[in-house]
């Protein structure tokens, strides 16, 4: 069972970010108790201290040992992220203004990234207009999307729900609300769907925006579309209101 | 003692430089000046002028970050709003504030010189800043609308956009030379005008940190002229170097951005650090602890940050290999700001302190830049990384180390030199509550920055998850803690400058050689040519100074 890479990012964060705390606390600790201890008051004659090489030394010596520990534990998360599993299920993402589509191996195409639980996934990322970044949030990873370039990584399904995916790289007037919806499934769904359901794209009206960049990105313009930026708003907030009731419709399925 | 009769002789035989009779009268007296003093607060002004601005900017943004959806303003204007705040901040702010103001002005006096070796330059430099400020404020109004790229003007959306990118990375590309220049004419004014006996290792160690800085400026400065250049030509010729759709790379373009702007983060941070290293054997009446490893360290950081740009790409698609490599190498580069927070900590160790309020600056920039660099090991580290990246942890890292290193320590230096620069003095009382209030401002201002970057707050965003509004919430209220804080700050150092009481030539009692002249100076400094003996913060000398007179 190789592990998870989520896991890994938290525990490598969470030890890094620990040696990080004890040496703030140290330094902070040392520099008020050296103002209290010797204030020109309680120490009026300063003693004439130019440095020392021992200590130089030392305190040279923990860091290297404590950075080249903190550089192993993210190298080994990190080679782990960009090993993909053979069995890993292939999905291309492309990234455009200001929407995800996701492939599937049969050219079954959708705007909903939806995926089948317990299945390694690797994603092939690439964009087709300007620079975008393929983020999950939830499973501690992303990836640019890069026109002309595909890049990749891959994650674990372990559990059915909703997630999100979010653009991470600025790539304009909608970025904020290039969000797509993540579903798990457990296998059967997802291969109904997968096999039945009809492909599901080009129902987003900013796809259409999108020809037309040059046009929308003046402030002018911006105000004209006022009712559209309105719409999207919305639709973020719904769908973050729908991904909660979709996770507690999920959560309560469970039982 | 020798220095004591040239100060008393000097100031009944001269008048200080603001009063001296020169060619030009009036406003000419300034614009035509070549004396690095009235060089370096004309920068002063105007720095301070668009340090404001920018800060202003700042605070509409947590505004509109207030809540989700639209606050006070759309998406477009954010995103031009966000794009303007990075570029003013560095390129009119954080890159020129400490060379171009206490560099100019306080520098060739550490160094015993009468001026920098090329004054005319140095005028020029500044003209230089002043066309480049200018054009940048003349694109806000002309073109298809105000730039919305972000301050790393990103192909291929730099290239695709109709705002006015072209004259805007044009007055960066200006503002290039103005740095360059000083660059150059910092490094022959540390090599040819230190004064008899100041040999390099009794240099102060703000002017070894300004020395190692204007290698970096020469040296990479060029690259991102040429990069801003061929966004120009990518928009009016579409000759094909970055864009995709004509066969060029936009990976192409990060790797040129950050060869220099990484290298760049060492010129903002790296004179700050030198302005540390003075402030504090002052005010703890010792010498630095370490000077030869402070002052290596420099160039250590100048040389080791040319190496690390890979860093900003971990999630771009450059090789697995290079990543590897890039995060060693960063980590590498960590440690000499490490050992320098380490040394001046130690300074401390057995001193005789005094709080005043240039130190007590200087004790909030250690703890917050210890943050900051602390927080930058887990986007140094490989996995941590790529969730990380492009969230506001990001964000938060940066402010930390930038204003928190170089924007704190921006106003530690106005209040250390202060005195030296008018010849009088603000209100102590009110200085050092205005740290504390700033001090508190930063930290709940910038500290969930943190927190929403681990839980998914990319940056960039006009619009969020209404789960984040909480910290958004805390942290525009944080804006303007920090807002009335510095507005405090600023006005106690107006109302020193009209009415402050005079001050005497040291009143610090620093040991460097610009305690050594009269307050405000003369035009050329010194009466009589400084030789130097000893080490630059000797202050066993100065007490027996102190007991002779």
């Amino acid at each position: 069972m190789r592990p998870n890479i989520t896991q890994q990012v938290d525990e490598s964060f969470y030890i890094i970010m620990g040696i990080s705390v004890i040496l703030l606390m140290v330094i902070t600790a040392a520099m008020l108790y050296f103002l209290y201890k010797y204030n020109a008051k309680r120490h009026p004659v300063a003693e004439n201290i130019e440095g020392n090489t021992t200590v130089e030394i030392v305190w040279t010596v923990i860091p290297v040992i404590l950075v080249l520990f903190m550089f192993y534990i993210s190298w080994t998360g990190f080679k782990n992220m960009r090993d993909v599993p053979k069995d890993a299920m292939v999905v291309k993402v492309n990234g455009q203004m200001w929407k995800w589509s996701f492939e599937y191996d049969n050219k079954k195409k959708s705007d909903t990234l939806y995926l089948p639980v317990n299945k390694n996934v690797k994603f092939e990322i690439t964009a087709t207009d300007v620079n975008h970044s393929f983020y999950l949030p939830q499973f501690r990873v992303k990836e640019d999307a890069v026109p002309g370039r595909t890049n990749y990584y891959w994650i674990r399904t372990d559990k059915v729900g909703t997630f999100y995916a979010a653009c991470a790289e600025y790539c304009g007037l909608n970025h904020s609300y290039m969000y797509a919806t993540m579903k798990v499934l457990p296998e059967e769904e997802f291969l109904v769907w997968k096999n039945y359901f009809p492909s599901e794209t080009g129902k987003d009206t900013t796809a259409t925006k999108t020809d037309s960049l040059k046009t929308s990105s003046t402030v002018a313009d911006t105000l004209k579309n006022k009712t559209d930026s309105l719409k999207t708003t919305s639709t973020v907030r719904d769908t973050s209101k729908s991904m909660k009731d979709s996770l507690k419709t999920d959560s309560l399925k469970k039982k | 003692m020798a220095n004591g009769t040239i100060a008393a002789t000097g100031k009944a035989a001269e008048v200080d430089f603001y009063h001296v009779k020169g060619r030009h009268k009036g406003i000419l007296s300034w614009l035509l000046t070549t004396d690095h003093k009235r060089i370096g607060l004309m920068y002063l002004v105007f720095i301070i002028f668009f340090f404001l601005v920018a800060m202003t900017i700042g605070v509409l943004m947590r505004l509109e970050m207030l809540s989700p959806g639209e606050t006070i303003m759309k998406p477009q204007t954010y995103n031009s709003l966000f794009t303007l705040h990075g570029v003013i901040m560095i390129f009119l702010f954080i890159i020129p504030a400490i060379p171009a103001v206490f560099g100019n002005f306080i520098m060739p006096i550490q160094l015993g010189a009468q001026d920098v070796q090329f004054p005319k330059l140095n005028l020029l430099s500044w003209y230089l800043y002043i066309i480049g400020g200018a054009l940048a404020i003349l694109s806000l109004f002309s073109g298809g609308g105000i730039m919305d790229t972000g301050w790393t003007f990103y192909v291929p959306y730099s290239v695709r956009t109709t705002t006015n990118v072209s004259l805007s990375v044009f007055a960066a590309f200006v503002l290039g030379f103005s740095s360059i220049l000083t660059g150059i004419n910092f490094i022959a004014t540390i090599h040819r005008l230190r004064c008899p006996g100041m040999t390099w290792f009794r240099m102060p160690l703000f002017s070894w940190a300004l020395y190692a800085t204007s290698w970096i400026q020469i040296l990479a400065t060029p690259i991102i002229g040429i990069t801003l250049v061929l966004i120009i030509l990518e928009r009016a010729l579409g000759i094909g170097v970055f864009d995709p759709t004509l066969g060029g790379d936009p990976l192409l373009y990060q790797h040129m951005f950050w060869i220099y702007s990484h290298p760049a983060v060492y010129i903002m941070i790296l004179p700050a650090m030198g302005v540390v290293s003075e402030i504090i054997p002052t005010f703890a009446r010792k010498p630095i602890f370490g000077y030869v490893p402070i002052a290596i360290s420099s160039l250590a950081i100048a040389l080791v940050g040319y190496l690390v740009w890979g860093h900003h790409m971990f999630s771009s698609g450059i090789s697995d290999t290079s990543r590897v490599i890039f995060s060693l190498l960063t980590f590498f580069v960590a440690l000499p700001s490490g050992i320098k927070v380490f040394n001046w900590v130690a300074t401390l160790y057995k001193g005789s302190i005094t709080v005043s309020a240039p130190m007590l600056y200087v004790m909030l920039f250690i703890f917050i830049f210890s943050i900051g660099g602390l927080t930058g090991l887990v986007l140094g580290a490989l996995n941590t990384d790529l969730h990380l990246t492009d969230t506001y942890f990001v964000v938060g890292h940066f402010h930390y180390v930038m204003f928190g290193g170089m924007g704190i320590i921006f106003f530690a230096s106005l209040h250390y030199w202060f005195p030296k620069m008018f010849g009088k003095m603000y209100n102590e009382k009110m200085a050092k509550f205005a740290a504390y209030w700033i001090g508190i401002g930063f930290n709940v201002l910038y500290f969930p920055f943190f927190i929403m970057g681990y839980l998914g707050m990319p940056r960039r965003y006009y619009d969020y998850l209404p789960e984040y509004q909480i910290w958004h919430i805390i942290s525009t209220v944080g804006s303007w803690i920090l807002v009335s804080g510095i507005l405090l700050m600023i006005a106690n150092l107006i109302s020193g400058l009209k009415s402050g009481k005079r001050t005497t030539d040291n009143p610090w009692g620093g040991t460097t050689l610009e305690w050594t002249t009269s307050s405000p100076p003369t035009l050329e400094n010194f009466e009589v040519l400084p030789t130097v003996t000893a080490g630059p913060y000797d202050h066993t000398k100065i007490h027996g100074q102190e007991e002779n007179k």
